[in-house]
């Protein structure tokens, strides 16, 4: 399974849209997960929700919020998984708690095996860094499944050493500080966090703050092998919820800008300068 | 801490480590990638100046403690408190620092340590307001801007703090996500630390979080149990049979506690707030307490592996007291250990014993205690023949916050020991 995101990486920049399960109930939420692969989607990654995101701005908070008031639960969210009819890649980002609760021992172990039975392909932990990693690393690698890490701005050479030594699959670039959520610009932190991770031999997925096909363009012009979107597509689930949209329209929404997006990210790898060729890398 | 300590040299051999922050099974660092330099930064410091004094740290900090805060505190005997219970029972003063709660002495601790981490900007969270006010006391001391984030809730519940914070030049930040207390309040501080990382420092309030604040905050308050076990064996000759403290985060308990953990003929009572009832409505979500170390179950929440309220999937459940400073649905790491080697004995009282608790040291000792200590002598109330001959029991607050509350809460029960409070309807 984990060989699966190294494919979706191989040909050409990946789009890498973000959703939280259950939100705002099951239903629409496979509706709408199904739509973002129509649109483009190369790995979708799939939130489980947990009551306290540390690491998520307003918007992925409220998104959070209603799918843990729709009944979204970790059991639920593996049924989601296993029912959900898209064939790329599935990533589970959720935080360790939820991981390290589940089922009889504790420990990450028994929810990367029902989560690899149920078809995901990789973990990203954001409230998990390198120093805690080893219990969830060694149960992926178990299963066979990858374990992506976030690099931020903030992290040194040191512990980019450290990270990329749990890692697999893609590295998680965060585009600057802060926590998840769209923002109008794309910052100048982007390049200089691309230009430090040249030598690592991961493809390089940059989120944080990417809403716009212009943003995915630049984005990949810059060097990143794929983007990652996640509030501004939130955000249109959110507007159809509040104005009681029918699901199919909004499914169709998210279609429309994860074409957008897909778009960008090819544009950008076009504009690149010598043009390169095949993957990357 | 220790002021005597080796300053400076890494290859000094006397010199003291920050350690890995495992208390045990507990404890650890799990937060964004984006904290983790920070967290590097502020270990390094912890261990250059709080543990080894670099630069007459530490010695800065015992005298502004004492010129600013008012240290040492009394250890004053309970007289009316000692002839009830038969149990010469002696109170912590803790109450009587400035700020009137113990908060002060981490909180000056780490806002004198982020000055000599050259950080600019201080952010804090609070659940009663009592460590906001103390942060922004700290903060106007030494000419630190800082941002308080405090749960709307709690904003409602302890309107005078909220004042006091403001007239102390700081900015107080409504938290409005989930049910608006503590809990929330810190996923929000830790938001804002995520995104201003470089130039500014998160002081976290209690014993709880990624290392090193749970030892730091601790090394900070363990000035209580210090003064308290000097105070008594002075006073008495001996060391007390017991020790007693209320514990929400644990950072009163553990600066209580501390200095008489290696003493095994003390006995360490950590008493929580009961709430309503012990019990954890899962499918709520909700837990009518706030009982971690007596209820609650090993998880990661804030930074920390620790035992928490949580439903059977791990989602965090709201917890409840009638103290927002108790109002917590986690505990400190090395509580949590310490309770798992049977060093501290958990305990707890519900809101009803609390509010008598309140009263009684009101009436009796003409101290009005904060609520979340209340709880500490609603505990004595019910178990006085439990704590030997010799108590010491911490005050961490005074109520002068809860007033409101007191007479709110006091007015929704059957309160043996209360004054009438039909002139108060309506509140304050």
């Amino acid at each position: 399974m984990a060989d699966a995101v190294d494919a979706a990486f191989a040909d050409g920049p990946a789009f890498v849209p973000y959703l939280a399960v259950g939100d705002p109930d099951y239903e629409s939420s496979l509706a709408y997960v199904e739509a973002l692969e129509r649109g483009g989607a190369d790995v979708i990654e799939l939130g489980l929700p947990f009551s306290e995101p540390i690491a998520e701005g307003p918007t992925i908070q409220n998104a959070v919020v209603r799918a843990l008031e729709a009944g979204m639960t970790p059991t639920r969210f593996l049924e989601f998984v296993a029912e959900v009819d898209v064939d790329v890649p599935l990533v589970c980002m959720t935080y360790y708690n939820l991981l390290y609760q589940y089922g009889d021992e504790q420990g990450p172990r028994p929810f990367v095996e029902a989560a690899a039975e149920a078809g995901i392909s990789g973990f990203v932990v954001p409230d998990l860094p390198a120093e805690e990693a080893g219990p969830l690393r060694a149960a992926c690698d178990e299963f066979g499944l990858d374990l992506v890490s976030i690099v931020a701005p903030t992290t040194g050479e040191d512990r980019l050493r450290k990270l990329v030594d749990v890692s697999s699959g893609y590295l998680y670039v965060q585009a600057r500080l802060g926590v998840t959520g769209a923002s109008s610009s794309v910052s100048d932190q982007t390049g200089a966090s691309l230009a430090r991770l040249a030598d690592v031999d991961l493809p390089k997925a940059v989120g944080f703050g990417i809403s716009s096909g212009e943003q995915a363009a630049t984005v990949v012009e810059a060097g990143a092998d794929g983007v990652i979107v996640g509030s501004a597509l939130v955000d249109i689930v959110a507007e159809g919820h509040e104005r009681g949209d029918p699901t199919e329209a909004v499914a169709e929404r998210l279609e429309t800008k994860a074409r957008e997006l897909k778009r960008g990210a090819l544009d950008g790898y076009g504009r690149r300068t010598p043009a390169p060729e095949g993957t990357s890398d | 801490m220790s002021s005597d300590a080796g300053a400076g040299d890494p290859t000094d051999p006397e010199r003291v480590s920050a350690g890995d922050g495992k208390f045990g099974r507990y404890g650890g660092q799990y937060v964004p990638e984006a904290l983790m330099p920070a967290i590097e930064e502020l270990t390094d410091a912890y261990e250059r100046y709080v543990l080894n004094n670099e630069d007459g740290f530490v010695d800065e900090f015992r005298r502004r403690i004492r010129d600013f805060g008012g240290r040492p505190t009394p250890l004053q005997r309970a007289d009316r408190l000692s002839e009830r219970y038969d149990t010469e029972v002696y109170l912590k003063r803790e109450d009587l620092l400035h700020g009137g709660a113990h908060k002060l002495n981490n909180a000056l601790g780490q806002v004198l340590l982020a000055k000599y981490m050259g950080k600019e900007r201080i952010i804090a969270e609070t659940g009663a307001g009592q460590h906001g006010t103390a942060t922004a006391m700290a903060a106007a001391h030494l000419g630190m801007p800082c941002e308080v984030y405090m749960g709307e809730r709690d904003i409602n519940r302890q309107r005078p703090n909220v004042f006091r914070m403001k007239i102390n030049g700081s900015e107080v930040t409504p938290v409005t996500t989930g049910r608006g207390t503590l809990k929330e309040a810190i996923s929000e501080t830790m938001r804002d630390w995520a995104t201003n990382v470089e130039d500014t420092h998160y002081v976290i309030g209690s014993v709880v979080g990624p290392h090193p604040f749970p030892r730091m905050v601790r090394d900070f308050q363990a000035i209580i149990g210090e003064e308290a076990r000097e105070q008594i064996r002075e006073r008495t000759g001996a060391l007390p049979d017991s020790v007693v403290a209320c514990a929400g985060g644990g950072s009163n308990t553990m600066g209580a506690f501390h200095r008489f953990v290696g003493d095994e003929s003390v006995d360490l009572m950590a008493v929580e707030a009961g709430g309503s009832s012990l019990a954890v409505d899962a499918e709520e979500g909700v837990a009518p307490n706030s009982a971690s170390l007596s209820t609650g179950s090993e998880g990661v929440l804030h930074g920390a592996r620790t035992k928490l309220l949580q439903d059977h999937d791990g989602q965090i459940v709201e917890s409840h007291s009638v103290s927002s400073g108790l109002d917590y649905a986690g505990v400190g790491p090395e509580l949590a250990h310490l309770v798992d080697e049977g060093r501290v004995t958990p305990v707890n009282v519900d809101d009803d014993a609390a509010i008598e608790g309140f009263h009684r040291l009101s009436q009796e000792e003409g101290i009005i205690p904060a609520l979340e200590t209340a709880h500490a002598f609603g505990y004595l109330h019910e178990h006085h023949d439990e704590l030997g001959d010799v108590t010491v029991i911490n005050v961490s607050g005074r109520g002068d916050k809860d007033l409101d509350t007191a007479i709110e809460e006091t007015a929704k029960r059957d309160v043996p020991n209360a004054p009438d409070m039909s002139m108060f309807e309506g509140g304050l």
